[in-house]
């Protein structure tokens, strides 16, 4: 069984924090440091493998970790869960990732950490291996992310935008649509992003990436 | 999700940008007042990205309970937005132990019931990762249905749920059980994965529903279903969609290992129908990937598990020797690993790649070079010994800090198990002491005392070997008790001539008495060893002619020493020298053999992690009591826990000791001796069962089983058993002390008896226990006993 799967930088600050057990938020605060400060010490060139902190179990359970670029990947398995396994799991989390986000790199995380956190319901749930092809993940994200979207078009009546859309192109009514879109006084519509090297097609909503 | 996105990432913009701590406090608590507001007002159309926000924070370690009820709801809320964060906080902000998570019941139960896939995946994704027992009891039925339906995608979150709401409520299998054939059938990998959990997760759980899935009825072909489809996995290779660099589903390969090994285990016929495809995987993948290493892995665990050809087994060896001679740290680590499971049952198969394990030890890795330490450990036995202890000796001079305690300890403790000579192991100790004084246990001080004080031989020898190195060193402490117990005690024999065994060495009265006196005045002796400076200062008193001023003079010092415990004894020393000096001989000679403490073995060998494997098979408690007369009335009165404490173990001489340690623990089958009905009385019935294992003839192993036919239960049984003073009789600890009523699980309890003098066996049993409200004692003689037993 998984116990918990942590997300965080080069200098600790967590970017996902996913506990597969009952904790406490300070006991909760407290393993994100230990596991940092544990992870952090291990040379380049070593396993991937490690002996829990005491707070998450001990030696009974184990982190099984990856480092990619800033960020480091770790999970806490207990004694029933096959190590290499789990590596190969953590590699298939992160394709999936930037298969979901084209070229995911730590600020697509920092900003869409509720993205993340849907992504990996697909793949683990209670704490077990739920599905691991990566193509059935990305299908049922994007048909709840379209799911989404049609509901915010119909409940923010935002109706005739998208008929404007369906006559103009996407690209035609940009202008039109913002100025639409204003006199809804919808402040959340963006007109420009300063996130990473996303690129937004505006005005439409937001792609997921 | 959508068109929040701006606020959320927004926020996160503003805490990115704060300099410091106390900034970003200031940015989240403002925040945290909006988000306050917008909850008690209720803006039903933004809630959802003010929770987002909320979660934002929590994930970075601030307060966001008050969000609670916000998740409950949005979670009621029809559109899927909102369900979505709705179920997200609930999952991170609710566990089972706020009084709040179980308002969400009624919530899952509607979303489980409507039909939108997405909305029952979150429903079931929620339940399964917070599911309180309570919660999984009400919706227990609703996810049962959710297994029959149509979509893939809810099926298998439906199959992983059920596995979690076992865990929580065990009575549930009974509801899950019956679908699981069904579903091994299904072609989908995520339904087919979730199967094999579910099916792992009830064979562990109960030995009845492990029963049930080993049989080999047409309708409930599960072995067979597990091995074809491993099979198709394997040989379609790279071409379908779940492949991992070119192995197919290797997760899927792995789980289904993982159930054959627990369907195989101990089971002939299921062993049987999955030798070959075991064979077929172990040369078939492909290890020049990871993935394929894992399923590897798996095989070789799930052979060496099963009740599988010879030839297999053999074959899984290597394949971990091979693994263990790997450059990628990570296959060694698991190989590691792998053989520190196997060392139990399969010792002499890891002893050839010793070699390589003890290489392992000096990895800068440390991950590895613990796993390498236990291996070692275990791997120590009285042929390789010294060669070992060698190596581990080494080992233990440069090793990190955080391993030298289990090194130094599991030294010991090989030594005092393998040691060849009482030469050797007083060396070996003094080595581990000198290079990690620090790092021992406490009563490795007195063991090594102990064990000089019984090697008389040795006396001269020990002597001076611990004034040299304690001339040298005085800082480790359990080295300076030591040395100053034996300097006080065989003061005269380190003055007096030469020993073959050291170089000579002559030591002048004068430089022992410095030397003592230095270490009690040392800022680095602790008290108790002051205390044992002194006392060997007083006693050299009687061992070293000429005379004692300067004894004197030390003792009339310490009289005012701060330290209560040196102010005591040198005022008493002092009286010696006064009043009592005709005494003063007779106080002071020589001490006699320390009886050796027995508890201090078996607590050494139960703390030690490395030489786990090896010490559940060591010290098996003895029934020393039983070693006395066969008339044991008075003996049986003892108090009931002696019977189940492990007393002291027996020091039998080498050969016996090795052969235990050979022998598994469990019961063997029974062999072809007939086995006897004891005992019955109003329900309650003991059998016992005899078997002879072929390799050690002195050797008796009986099983009593206790039985109760009987409408009452039988609490706090207790058995306890006696035989004639020239056998050895220990008593291994019971499978419980209840016998449930109607033919429940009966409790068994083993006993080992060694006849030596292949004496005639009688053998007294005494039972106690509690049995329709009565307490019983049965004190009884076996009568009948078989020949075999003991000819």
């Amino acid at each position: 069984m998984i116990k918990a799967i942590l997300i965080f930088n080069n200098h600790g600050k967590p970017r996902l924090s996913k506990f597969y057990q009952p904790y406490s938020e300070d006991t909760q605060q407290q393993i994100i440091r230990e596991t940092f400060h544990l992870v952090s010490k291990r040379d380049e060139n070593v396993c991937n493998f490690l002996e829990g902190g005491l707070l998450i179990g001990g030696s009974d359970n184990k982190l099984i970790y990856r480092h990619y670029a800033t960020l480091y990947f770790v999970f806490c398995v207990d004694s029933s869960e096959s190590e290499l396994g789990i590596l190969d799991l953590i590699q298939v989390f992160v394709e999936t990732l930037d298969k979901c986000f084209e070229n995911v790199c730590e600020l697509d995380l920092i900003f869409h950490v509720d993205k993340v956190h849907n992504i990996l319901a697909e793949m683990v749930m209670g704490g077990m291996v739920l599905e691991t092809n990566m193509n059935e993940i990305v299908t049922q994200i994007d048909a709840q992310n379209k799911l989404e979207k049609s509901e915010l078009i119909v409940y923010t009546g935002l109706f005739c935008i998208s008929q404007d859309f369906s006559q103009a192109g996407l690209a035609g009514a940009p202008a039109r649509a913002v100025s639409a879109v204003k006199n809804m006084n919808l402040p959340e519509i963006p007109r420009n992003i300063n996130i990473g090297d996303i690129s937004i097609k505006v005005p439409n909503l937001p792609s997921f990436k | 999700m959508v068109a929040s996105s701006l606020k959320l990432q927004d926020l996160i913009q503003e805490i990115r940008e704060a300099k410091t701590q106390a900034q970003e406090r200031e940015v989240i608590q403002k925040e945290c007042a909006h988000i306050r507001a917008s909850f008690r007002d209720g803006d039903p159309l933004h809630s959802h990205r003010q929770l987002a926000k909320l979660l934002y924070v929590h994930m970075l370690g601030y307060p966001a309970h008050f969000g609670q009820m916000e998740c409950l709801k949005l979670i009621a809320s029809p559109r899927f937005t909102d369900k979505r964060v709705g179920y997200l906080g609930a999952m991170l902000l609710l566990d089972e132990r706020q009084d709040a998570h179980l308002l969400i019941t009624n919530s899952i139960k509607n979303d489980l019931s409507q039909g939108i896939e997405a909305v029952q995946g979150l429903a079931l994704c929620t339940l399964s990762a917070m599911g309180s027992a309570e919660m999984c009891r009400d919706l227990a039925p609703e996810v049962e249905k959710l297994l029959l339906q149509p979509s893939p995608y809810v099926r298998k979150k439906a199959v992983l749920t059920a596995v979690h709401m076992i865990r929580k409520v065990p009575e549930l299998s009974d509801i899950f059980l019956p679908p699981c054939a069904q579903l091994l059938h299904e072609r989908h990998h995520g339904i087919l994965l979730g199967t094999v959990t579910l099916i792992t997760e009830l064979c562990e759980r109960s030995p009845a529903a492990l029963q049930h899935f080993r049989k080999a009825l047409p309708s409930l072909q599960v072995v067979p279903q597990l091995v074809h489809t491993l099979r198709t996995l394997v040989m379609t290779g790279c071409s379908t969609e779940h492949s991992v660099s070119g192995v197919s589903d290797p997760f899927l390969q792995v789980q289904i290992l993982r159930l054959l090994r627990i369907l195989g285990r101990n089971h002939e016929e299921s062993s049987e129908t999955m030798n070959d495809l075991l064979a077929q995987v172990a040369t078939n993948t492909d290890t020049s990937r990871n993935a394929g290493n894992a399923v590897l892995f798996e095989t070789v665990l799930t052979i060496m598990d099963i009740r599988s050809a010879a030839g297999l087994r053999v074959l899984a060896v290597n394949i971990l020797g091979r693994f263990l001679l790997n450059s990628d740290r990570n296959i060694r680590y698991v190989a590691l690993t792998s053989l520190l499971k196997l060392v139990q049952s399969d010792h002499s198969a890891v002893q050839r790649h010793r070699p390589t394990v003890v290489e392992c030890l000096w990895e800068p890795d440390a991950s590895l070079s613990r796993r390498a330490l236990e291996l070692s450990l275990a791997l120590v036995n009285s042929s390789n010994v010294r060669a070992m202890t060698q190596e581990l000796q080494g080992f233990l001079e440069s090793c990190p800090p955080d391993l030298r305690p289990d090194c130094a300890s599991g030294i010991l403790l090989a030594a005092e198990r393998f040691a060849p000579t009482k030469r050797w192991h007083i060396d070996t100790i003094l080595r581990v002491l000198t290079t990690a004084g620090t790092y021992v246990r406490d009563d490795a001080v007195a063991n090594l005392i102990q064990l000089i004080g019984g090697a008389q031989e040795l006396h001269a020898y020990s002597v001076r070997r611990l004034y040299s190195a304690l001339a040298e060193d005085i800082s480790q402490q359990p080295l300076v008790q030591v040395a100053a117990w034996c300097i006080g005690e065989y003061g005269d024999l380190l003055l007096e001539g030469t020993c073959e065994e050291t170089e000579p060495l002559q030591v002048e009265k004068e430089e022992v008495l410095a030397l003592l006196e230095r270490v009690l005045q040392s800022q680095m002796s602790l008290p108790a060893t002051r205390g044992y400076a002194l006392t060997a200062l007083m006693k050299l008193s009687t061992r070293l002619h000429g005379d004692n001023n300067r004894i004197c003079q030390v003792m009339s010092i310490y009289g005012s020493c701060q330290d209560v415990e040196l102010q005591q004894r040198a005022v008493e020393y002092n009286a010696l020298f006064r009043k009592y000096d005709h005494l003063r001989a007779a106080v002071l000679e020589k001490m006699p053999l320390v009886e050796r403490g027995g508890p201090q073995v078996d607590e050494e060998a139960k703390e030690s992690k490395e030489v786990a494997q090896l010490s559940e098979a060591a010290p098996v408690p003895t029934e020393t009591q039983a070693s006395k007369l066969l008339d044991l009335l008075d003996l049986l009165d003892g108090p009931s826990e002696n019977a189940q404490h492990p007393p002291p173990l027996d020091p039998t001489p080498g050969d016996t000791l090795i052969h235990l340690l050979d022998l598994p623990c469990a019961p063997l089958p029974p062999a072809p001796i007939p086995n006897l009905k004891v005992f019955e009385r109003e329900g309650l019935q003991l059998n016992l069962s005899f078997v002879r294992p072929p390799g050690t003839p002195t050797l008796l192993l009986i099983t009593v089983t206790a039985t109760n036919t009987s409408g009452g239960d039988v609490t706090h049984f207790i058995c306890q058993a006696a035989v004639p003073k020239s056998f050895q009789l220990q008593l291994q600890a019971p499978s419980g002390d209840t016998v449930p009523a109607q033919g429940g699980l009966p409790m068994t309890q083993l006993l080992r008896i060694l006849n030596p003098n292949k004496a005639p066996l009688r053998l007294k049993l005494r039972l106690t226990y509690d049995h329709f409200g009565q307490s019983v004692q049965e004190i009884f003689e076996v009568n009948n006993l078989p020949v075999e037993t003991w000819q």
